[in-house]
């Protein structure tokens, strides 16, 4: 099960999530805001998440600029070990491995950070509709969620990438296409709750319409969710990614992913080209991880501001 | 409970049927349609429209659907392109295989996760927690073909203690016959669900030892092993039961990583498989299945939890 499934509670229907924040049009209190910052903040874990992500980001973004390497012309200097010119060694290829773990990090995060954009939203405004409207719709909308939870997600991922040759828009599409399912199921829930406070019905009789409801004051008060999930997103997505680039179905050459470079590498796992492995794998490793570490602080600190209040 | 059972029954009807449309769907998604994909790019246009009119895939597109709907109840799944096999014989010959190797490592997960949980959640915020909190996130986070290549590496060509291939043979029987070759597929999908059991199992028994029973118990004089064993642990389990349904698609999907690695001749492999090859109605049929046991694991999951937990059956 992935980290971003984890969230959803068994008994969806049953249970109404109790504790969506409250507030009006969501603009949060100044206070609020700095109680979630702080509490973020004093997770040592948090901090250490935050610097590997941004680490990472400036070392596969801005590396490059000053580590010029040539990743797509083939050379005879293949899979030399590390040493003068090569700090990483090279590939099967004869690439650079410092150069390509950047190129391919760029890849990976990029692929990540925009499946989880797409899912999210598309998840959260179906899953904000499917909650606010109710009813018919509703049961509808999530039956259709219900259905696609069924098909375990690698194999219609697999079916999908082996339908349509991949490239990087069709990858970032289908693998937002079988992500945007826990976050529409996690907003519907406090959908389903907000709908019946207060200040929506006050603004439905001020004259609001639906889409003024769900788009002002249903999503932004499901953000706390929402980024957690993100969050979650992002760090499934790349090690989805790698699953695919290992069964052939990734990006096509010579594009690079840290998946793609993890599955070459293993080719040689008998052959003692350690270099070929472990640099990409720990790249995996690391990003995954901060990543839920995170969410998981992300989380922990908006369950902080909930208790507090 | 009965209301509640037939509830939930007739829920994972409309999903099954539901999945059916989907893999109806999907077979209309391919580019160029059905007949291109299995005659090929050269195919002419006449091959083309009698292909179309031999499989009635010029009918409106209802149609089409019941009477692939009618296929489906008769257990017609279709001819692999690949194989040259109904789409059926092929998962009745491999299914088996695969439930044996993801229900054995489920089980074994499991069996793991339970008392490792339960410690973490005892010894909270002490240093085996943070060391097993640590073993699962990066477990989590370690790609699955890594994993199993990494277990070859070590138990098959280092350690010499398994071999490094699956065991070969068409039928459940011949696969049990050989079963040191079972050991390091199931061990590689344990070590990946245990993963995000253990964390549950953690969670779920820090909730169970917060709660007032516990504290009723402590206050009795009752050892630490009773309160243990009689009063969290039963109370902990109870997710757990939702969790392992909640969790078989992605046993499925780690399985299928894990044939690949191992050649374990099951389904997740004749789907790896069947998408190099572009076999389409393999593809279709072994999606239609993984989903209808996924939703089966689910119901059965919940009967679970409302026979553990009356809270739910009166809710």
């Amino acid at each position: 099960m992935t980290r971003a499934e984890d969230q959803l509670t068994p008994f969806e229907d049953e249970i109404v999530s109790p504790t969506g924040p409250e507030g009006g049009e969501a603009r949060e209190s100044e206070s609020a805001l700095q109680l979630i910052l702080r509490t973020f903040l004093e997770n040592k874990l948090a901090i250490l998440g935050l610097g590997l992500v941004v680490a990472m980001a400036i070392f596969c973004f801005i590396g490059p600029l000053l580590y010029h390497t040539n990743q797509v012309a083939t050379t005879y200097q293949i899979n030399l070990p590390p040493g003068k010119g090569h700090p990483l060694g090279t590939d099967e290829n004869g690439r650079d491995v410092l150069g390509r773990l950047m190129v391919g990090g760029q890849s990976s995060l990029e692929i990540g950070i925009a499946v989880a954009i797409i899912a999210t939203v598309f998840g959260v405004l179906w899953g904000a509709i499917a909650g606010y409207i109710g009813g018919k719709l509703d049961s509808v909308m999530m039956r259709i969620v219900d259905v696609f939870l069924s098909i375990p997600s690698l194999f219609l991922l697999i079916f999908l990438a082996a339908a349509f040759t991949p490239n990087m828009t069709i990858l970032i599409l289908i693998l937002s296409f079988i992500s945007w399912l826990s976050p529409s199921r996690l907003v519907r829930g406090e959908a389903l709750s907000l709908r019946v406070r207060e200040y929506v019905k006050a603004v439905k009789i001020m004259g609001g319409g639906p889409t003024r409801i769900v788009v002002r004051h249903i999503i932004p008060n499901t953000i706390g969710t929402i980024a957690v999930n993100a969050t979650f997103q992002i760090a499934d997505a790349i090690l989805v990614l790698a699953t695919l680039s290992y069964l052939g179905l990734g990006l096509p050459p010579p594009a690079a992913s840290w998946g793609e470079m993890l599955s070459n590498g293993v080719n040689y796992i008998y052959d003692g080209y350690w270099w070929l492995i472990y640099p990409a794998g720990f790249a995996i490793i690391i990003t995954v991880i901060a990543f839920n570490f995170i969410g998981d602080a992300l989380r922990d600190s908006l369950e902080v501001r909930l208790q507090k209040r | 409970m009965t209301r509640y059972l037939i509830r939930r029954t007739i829920q994972s009807l409309i999903v099954i049927l539901g999945v059916s449309i989907i893999a109806f769907l999907l077979q209309h998604i391919i580019p160029g349609g059905e007949a291109r994909a299995l005659l090929g790019p050269r195919a002419t246009q006449v091959q083309i429209n009698a292909f179309n009119q031999q499989n009635g895939l010029n009918q409106p597109v209802y149609i089409q659907y019941f009477l692939y709907l009618d296929h489906l109840v008769h257990g017609n799944l279709g001819r692999s392109y690949k194989l040259n096999e109904p789409v059926t014989s092929v998962l009745k010959q491999d299914m088996p295989k695969s439930i044996l190797l993801v229900g054995s490592a489920l089980i074994l997960s499991i069996f793991v996760a339970i008392p490792v949980g339960v410690i973490q959640a005892v010894r909270r915020n002490r240093a085996l927690d943070y060391v097993g909190t640590g073993v699962s996130f990066f477990l989590y986070s370690m790609p699955t073909f890594w994993a199993g290549q990494i277990v070859i590496l070590i138990f098959a060509e280092k350690l010499n203690l398994f071999p490094a291939e699956a065991p070969q043979g068409s039928t459940i029987g011949q696969i049990l016959s050989q079963p040191s070759g079972l050991v390091l597929p199931i061990v590689t999908l344990a070590l990946i669900t245990y993963a995000s059991f253990s964390r549950y199992m953690r969670s779920s028994a820090i909730e169970a030892l917060a709660q007032d029973w516990i504290r009723t118990a402590k206050a009795k004089g009752l050892s630490n092993k009773a309160i243990l064993l009689r009063h969290m642990l039963r109370n902990a389990l109870i997710p757990i039961a939702t969790l392992v349904g909640l969790s078989i698609p992605g046993v499925f999907t780690a399985g299928l990583v894990t044939e690949q690695v191992f050649n374990f001749p099951g389904t997740g492999l004749d789907f790896y498989n069947a998408a190099v090859s572009r076999d389409f109605p393999l593809l279709l049929g072994i999606i239609l299945i993984v989903s209808v046991a996924t939703v089966i694991g689910n119901l059965l999951a919940d009967i679970a939890y409302a026979v553990l937990d009356p809270r739910v059956r009166y809710a």
